[in-house]
């Protein structure tokens, strides 16, 4: 496996670009813990200072230092879209490989409830949930509603793979040696989509951490939780760009763009890698 | 007749195609009928072209599609009536398939043993401490040994040993019939007929009845004791298979058989010339 | 038509042809050989058969010979010679293939629905490939495909036809009229029949048979089917893990056998009529990416020598239309009983003269 990732960091240049990116995100994310300020707190600092050595991203109207809120706002957005892309994960595997395998009755069920939630339009949804919600709001619950949202494209594209996959002979010789339904889901049908989780994971978080931004932006999330979105929520309040406090804006909209990218390109360059064909054309050493 | 094994009765499979309003129904498989004496174990031969619905009886016979007429006995016991994860288990444990591509009967990211330690341990019963000596004992009676076989990848055998592996892996449960579908036909010539003698082994030395489903001709005649010819879902001719073979009767069955290449026509070029035409079946 | 690249003019001389599978993948090299030094001569007017096992090399022998080499095959030595070109035909630019494919040089697939264009009417695949080619003007040309279909046996109603309408015979016949519509020299054929049912298989082997005739061109039949052989090649070849171990003329071939992996494949036929028992080989053919060392067939063979395992035997002319690979058909004994083997391979390998 190691080996794997050294010969894909040498040879594949969006794997490196991606990985290095991801990287630095992560190194933010990691730094949070060693933040010299509580979090929540503001007025630690003296307020509006543009960047300097003493704070490296300046400091923002309500007295925070934005290094250091910055850290703690990628780390919270970067657990969302990781909560977000397993939990919708977990739903489109069980659905996809439950109808591409079972076929017939169950297929068509499966296939018109993930066909119904591909037509749901989902950001008036998400802004309806959160004035039902308001006071309840917190991120762990968008979490979930954003997850029961982000499924059925992944479910259908797994189901296509495991409906192949279902007339393959060795099923078929699987179903002779006994093997229970279970037994040929998780054993002999999840190694073929577990690529298609891979990168979707990636594309996922990538979309619902867009999303989140996109919502706490204009202030339907719980905008107590610093994360990027809030992040330039308070520096809107704030007028920020208006009042030349730029670094407010800047920083965490460039951090976020290096994290979409890092994520874009490391599901690519996977994608390439694990695509089962390549994969078996490596493995195959005949003709 | 005494006890059937298999027991086929005026069995027809139907599929409709078609758009919403000009369906059309189509027999795969129509008014077939036959029984394997269970006391006397033989090789059955299905022969025919593609379309001819061989395939579709052979599923049928393994219960993985269902009659759309008629029943199908094994054992005395309709396949229809076999519902539930134990039934099944034990359907299975008597009958066992042999499917026509070595290289896509075994999961191509999965060793191959895994299916022979699955039988051993799901439909044989045999407990954990025994399964490698089960799993050796079944290879070697198709002459291979666990060491070739254990912790191998498919790409790293050939068509011969993989399909070899898995006859054995059928033999695990002891199955009174075994379903072979163009079981030779992805099969290199050098190592076909390797597989066909298995084929009158097993017969011969264990006693298990097998539905032999092929095109070819020469191999069936070779190994088969009866024969049928299908022909777009109906069965044209039937009998012993050298009595079929050697004087077929069914215009099919004629064209069939005068259909077969023979290799023996390379020496009659030599005497008429790449001019004229050339004598196709010497026999 | 034994012998009949004696006297008659060759159309095509392979000598000496490498083409392995050269593939990296992130930074590891890995080399098949698939096609490994093979060296063979097609008269006019000839059909060669080229026999062998899956993975035996015949498929890349043929891409190689048709030009149609993408990486990552690659050729790494040798020459394919065609009368009608100049130079080798693997160095040809894009547009020089193309002006020789259909007029020299065609080819019927095994799938015919590689050549026809399945949304499209055969007649526009006619006009697509061929109608280029001929030099004629369109309605002549139109008439001599309608000539030329009947001359073969095929009601010009096909022309209008999707290909999907066609049942596999009829499309492999159509795909038949279409490589020799241009009366090409030379014909590749590569598993033309193997998709097809024995009934419409016998039929299609009688189109190409009487086709070639008809225009007098060369062909080269490649199929693994030993009767369909046996029902068409005037001159067979057989390949075993890239390499020719046995060439002579058909009937020579069935009738006399010379290398051990032929009389195997001779051998283990099964006819209707006889149930006498055949014998098995043991083992299994070896992969390409490591074959074995000296003779490939070796492992396999029931005579193998000391030196089958060290030095891989030319091919040598046993008889004069008859080469065979095989340290155990073309030794040299010398005067002490011991076996050895010319000095000089070299000067006795090479085609038949």
């Amino acid at each position: 496996m190691l080996k794997i990732v050294r010969d894909l960091f040498r040879y594949n240049r969006e794997f490196a670009l991606g990985t290095i990116l991801i990287l630095v995100v992560f190194g933010f994310a990691v730094a949070s813990f060693f933040s010299p300020y509580p979090p929540l707190d503001s007025y630690v600092v003296p307020p509006d200072v543009p960047p300097s050595w003493a704070y490296p991203f300046g400091t923002n109207s309500r007295g925070q230092d934005v290094f250091w809120q910055l850290t703690l706002a990628i780390r919270n957005s970067l657990l969302f879209g990781l909560s977000v892309a397993l939990m919708s994960r977990i739903l489109s595997l069980l659905i996809g490989l439950v109808a591409g395998y079972a076929g017939g009755v169950v297929d068509r069920v499966l296939m018109t409830i993930n066909d119904t939630f591909v037509v749901i339009p989902l950001f008036p949804i998400l802004v309806l949930f959160f004035f039902m919600m308001h006071d309840q709001m917190s991120w762990p619950l968008l979490a979930i509603a954003m997850a029961s949202l982000g499924w059925p494209y992944d479910a259908r594209l797994i189901r296509s793979v495991a409906l192949s996959l279902r007339t393959r002979e060795f099923t078929a010789m699987s179903v002779f040696s006994g093997m229970s339904a279970r037994q040929i889901l998780v054993e002999e049908h999840l190694p073929y989509v577990l690529p298609i989780v891979f990168s979707t994971t990636l594309n996922n978080m990538n979309w619902s951490i867009g999303l989140e931004v996109t919502l706490s932006v204009i202030g339907f999330t719980n905008i107590e939780t610093p994360t990027i979105g809030t992040m330039i929520y308070w520096a809107n309040q704030h007028t920020a760009m208006v009042a030349g406090v730029w670094w407010w804006i800047v920083f965490p909209v460039a951090l976020v763009i290096m994290a979409f990218l890092g994520l874009y390109l490391l599901s690519v360059s996977m994608n390439e890698y694990i695509d089962p064909r390549s994969r078996l054309m490596r493995m195959d050493s005949k003709v | 007749m005494t006890e059937d094994l298999l027991n086929l009765d005026h069995v027809t499979r139907s599929y409709s195609s078609g758009g919403l309003f000009a369906r059309t129904s189509f027999r795969a498989v129509d008014d077939v009928s036959f029984g394997l004496d269970a006391s006397r174990p033989e090789i059955f031969a299905i022969i025919g072209e593609s379309g001819s619905g061989k395939t579709t009886l052979a599923r049928m016979i393994l219960n993985m599609v269902s009659a759309s007429a008629g029943t199908i006995r094994f054992r005395g016991k309709a396949l229809a009536t076999i519902r539930g994860r134990r039934a099944r288990l034990d359907f299975m444990r008597q009958v066992q398939p042999i499917f026509q591509n070595p290289y896509e009967a075994f999961n191509p990211l999965k060793r191959v043993d895994r299916y022979l330690y699955a039988t051993a341990h799901h439909l044989a019963r045999v407990s954990s401490d025994r399964m490698d000596s089960a799993c050796d004992q079944a290879l070697r009676q198709v002459g291979l040994s666990l060491a070739e076989i254990r912790g191998r990848f498919p790409h790293e055998l050939s068509g011969g040993q993989l399909q070899r592996t898995a006859i054995a892996r059928a033999l695990i449960s002891r199955p009174a019939l075994l379903v072979a579908d163009e079981p030779v036909s992805m099969v290199d010539a050098s190592l076909r007929m390797s597989i066909v003698y298995l084929f009158k082994t097993l017969r011969d030395e264990f006693g298990m009845s097998i539905v032999y489903i092929t095109h070819d001709l020469a191999t069936a005649y070779y190994i088969s004791d009866r024969i049928i010819i299908m022909q777009k879902g109906r069965v044209v001719e039937a009998g012993n298979a050298r009595t079929v073979l050697d004087a077929p009767q069914h215009p099919y069955s004629k064209l069939l058989k005068s259909a077969v290449l023979s290799a023996d026509s390379a020496g009659a070029e030599e005497t008429t010339g790449p001019g004229q035409g050339r004598e196709v079946m010497s026999r | 038509m034994t012998g009949a690249n004696g006297s008659k003019k060759v159309m095509l001389a392979v000598e000496h042809l490498r083409a392995y599978y050269v593939m990296r993948y992130f930074g590891t090299q890995r080399e098949v050989r698939a096609v490994d030094d093979i060296s063979l001569e097609v008269g006019r007017n000839e059909i060669y058969g080229l026999a062998g096992e899956s993975s035996s090399g015949k498929t890349t022998f043929v891409k190689t010979i048709a030009a149609a080499i993408r990486p990552p095959l690659t050729v790494v030595g040798g020459s394919i010679r065609y009368s009608f070109l100049d130079r080798d035909i693997y160095r040809l630019d894009r547009a020089a293939l193309s002006s020789i494919r259909w007029r020299h040089l065609s080819y019927i697939p095994q799938g015919s629905m590689n050549v026809l264009n399945p949304v499209r009417r055969v007649r526009e695949s006619f006009n697509d490939f061929a109608l280029p080619h001929m030099g004629l003007p369109k309605q002549q040309f139109s008439n001599a495909v309608i000539a030329h279909l009947e001359r073969l046996q095929l009601k010009p109603s096909v022309l209008d036809a999707y290909p999907h309408e066609l049942s596999g015979g009829m499309r492999q016949r159509v795909a038949i009229a279409l490589a020799t519509v241009c009366r090409p020299d030379f014909i590749i054929a590569d598993e033309p029949t193997t998709a097809l049912d024995v009934v419409v298989q016998k039929s299609v082997l009688e189109l190409i048979r009487e086709a070639q005739r008809e225009i007098g061109s060369s062909m080269i039949f490649v199929t693994h089917d030993m009767a369909v052989h046996a029902n068409i090649s005037d001159r067979l070849g057989i390949m075993y893990a890239g390499r020719l171990v046995e060439e002579a003329p058909t009937a020579e071939v069935f009738r006399n056998p010379k290398h051990p992996y032929t009389q195997h494949l001779i051998a283990s036929l099964p006819r209707i009529g006889d149930n006498s028992p055949r014998t098995a080989l043991t083992g299994a053919p070896p992969s390409m990416a490591d074959p074995p060392s000296g003779c490939r067939f070796h492992p396999r063979c029931p005579l193998a020598m000391d030196i089958c395992r060290e030095l891989a035997p030319e091919m040598i002319a046993a008889d004069p239309h008859h080469r065979v690979a095989c340290h155990a058909v073309n030794p040299v004994v010398r005067p002490g009983g011991e076996q050895m083997f010319a000095k000089n391979l070299g000067q006795r390998s090479g085609l038949v003269q």
